[in-house]
């Protein structure tokens, strides 16, 4: 098994990328529930950093596919 | 309008040119192949009539754990048989459905040839179509044209002479042999096998075109690919809807947009109010308007046409050389757009005293290239898991039905496989939106910080 190391990085980036989307989804909620008449900009906001964040684990996940 | 053809053909051009190159084959990737050189140990470790190696150990060749493998001694000329491997191997599967091929496969049944313009240093351009090599099953070439061999869809050529002047000759198969070089360090070599002979052929490498070790073909590729044969498509159909939408604009002033035109006019005015004039600033989003629309509807474009069931499973957007090229045009545009306060963020950041900025300018030129390698990883990434995760769904029919061996397994398999599918393929749907999205409004940000003004210094 080659892979194995490389699965259990995938794993861990995974588990960052889930913690990060849940605090950057349930504070646009949040923030959404507060103030309902700027829910546009939030979204826009939330997916810049959705996508900044999934950047990130992606670039783990590729290594990972790569190298193991 | 008309500047939206003029750039969404620029890249068409571009990325054409950087595609054909790529030469994706299977799974080669990250094995380190450089060794691989005739003169090395690498070589004699793979022959057996050369025992005085004693330093290395020749019996430990791993040869994958299969009941029986071909024991190919010499690169040329070895006596080997097709063995068909037994089981399903969902990782190697997935692999080759997403990647790019000289051969066009609809439902492995369909096989849709592409013409192949090859140029090499003995014979110089060669063209010629992939139907030579009549694919089959696993889009293997039943048949040699030349020296070229079609494995798993993408052509390869022999390594060993005597092929050159034959025009047309059986291939029963294909073989890779795993075994270990002097270091340890694993190798895959890929064997043709011609009349009861192994003959070697050539490494094709999927990502790194050989930098990283996938070793360097002797021949360059610039064939229309499954992938550009897509691009070309699916710019052509928007080189039409964009037509008819601009024609409609001439011909209707003042009146409700009508036909194609109510689809794309939101479309367009979603980008320019909500990525382009936010992002770049009111008055000065013009000149890179049509860049953002080129770059979104391309991206939009092809991962839709990715999405389309049993028509070939293309993978462009998910291709990691097409979005190093849409990457390195959104780098290009940024970085020569950069104003003085643009480049004087990134050597001399104003305000920080001396001994931050050593740590500061290093951070900020890495962050310079860091930011459009984030752009391609993050839209090849995204649609290529996807993809993965849809083949993987397909794959547990095959997994519970012991690749064909228990009806039972199957029938549950399918029972799984469908649900889960559909659920994918309708969050594939968003992502390729969100994708679509994300890069546009990336490249738009990117290019707004590069030429933004910062009077309050």
């Amino acid at each position: 098994m080659t892979g194995t190391l490389a699965a259990i990085g995938a794993g861990l980036a995974v588990i960052g990328a889930g913690i990060g989307l849940g605090q950057i989804g349930g504070k646009a909620v949040e923030a959404i529930a507060r103030q309902p008449e700027a829910s546009g900009d939030i979204r826009g906001a939330m997916i810049l950093m959705a996508a900044f964040m999934e950047g990130a684990a992606l670039i783990a996940i590729l290594l990972a596919f790569f190298i193991g | 309008m008309r500047k939206i053809f003029l750039s969404l053909f620029c890249c068409l051009a571009l990325s054409f040119c950087l595609v054909a190159q790529q030469n994706s084959g299977h799974s080669h990737d990250g094995h380190d192949h450089s060794s691989h050189d005739h003169s090395g140990h690498d070589h004699s470790g793979h022959d057996h009539s050369s025992h005085d190696h004693s330093g290395h150990d020749h019996s430990s060749h791993d040869h994958g754990g299969h009941a029986h493998t071909n024991n190919i001694t010499t690169p040329c000329g070895s006596a080997a048989q097709v063995i068909h491997h037994e089981g399903y191997d969902p990782s190697a599967t997935a692999i080759h459905h997403i990647s790019d091929a000289n051969v066009f496969t609809i439902m492995d049944m369909i096989r849709i040839p592409l013409p192949m313009i090859i140029y090499n240093k003995d014979r110089g351009l060669e063209f010629f179509m992939s139907s030579k090599f009549s694919a089959g099953h696993h889009d293997d070439g039943h048949y040699g044209y030349k020296d070229y061999v079609m494995m798993h869809g993408n052509i390869h050529r022999l390594k060993c002479p005597g092929f050159a002047d034959q025009d047309h000759y059986e291939v029963a198969g294909f073989d890779v042999q795993k075994h270990k070089d002097a270091a340890g360090k694993d190798h895959e070599t890929p064997y043709a096998i011609i009349g009861g002979k192994a003959y070697e052929i050539e490494q094709k490498t999927i990502w790194d075109g050989g930098l990283l070790g996938g070793g360097i073909t002797s021949f360059y590729d610039l064939s229309p690919t499954k992938n550009v044969v897509s691009m070309i498509l699916v710019c052509l159909l928007f080189f039409f809807l964009f037509r008819k939408a601009a024609k409609a604009y001439a011909n209707r002033v003042g009146q409700a947009p009508s036909g194609i035109q109510s689809f794309l006019e939101p479309v367009v005015q979603f980008i320019r109010d909500d990525v382009a004039v936010p992002f770049i600033g009111e008055g000065k989003y013009e000149r890179f308007f049509p860049l953002l629309l080129t770059i979104f509807f391309f991206i939009l474009g092809l991962n839709l046409w990715g999405q389309v069931p049993f028509l070939g499973s293309v993978n462009v957007t998910g291709s990691l050389t097409v979005t190093a090229v849409l990457a390195i045009i959104v780098f290009l545009i940024s970085n020569f757009n950069g104003n003085k306060h643009y480049w004087q963020h990134i050597f001399n950041m104003p305000g920080v005293p001396w001994f931050v900025k050593i740590i500061l300018t290093p951070v900020e030129l890495l962050g310079m290239f860091i930011k459009p390698l984030t752009l391609m990883l993050r839209l090849a990434g995204n649609i290529s898991a996807g993809h993965i995760a849809i083949l993987s769904f397909v794959g547990l029919i095959f997994i519970f039905g012991n690749a064909g061996q228990s009806m039972a397994g199957s029938i549950t398999g399918v029972a799984m496989a469908i649900p889960l599918t559909i659920f994918m393929m309708a969050i594939e749907l968003i992502v390729a939106f969100v994708q679509a999205f994300v890069f546009t409004l990336l490249a738009a940000s990117y290019i707004g910080a590069a030429i933004e003004d910062h009077d309050h210094h």
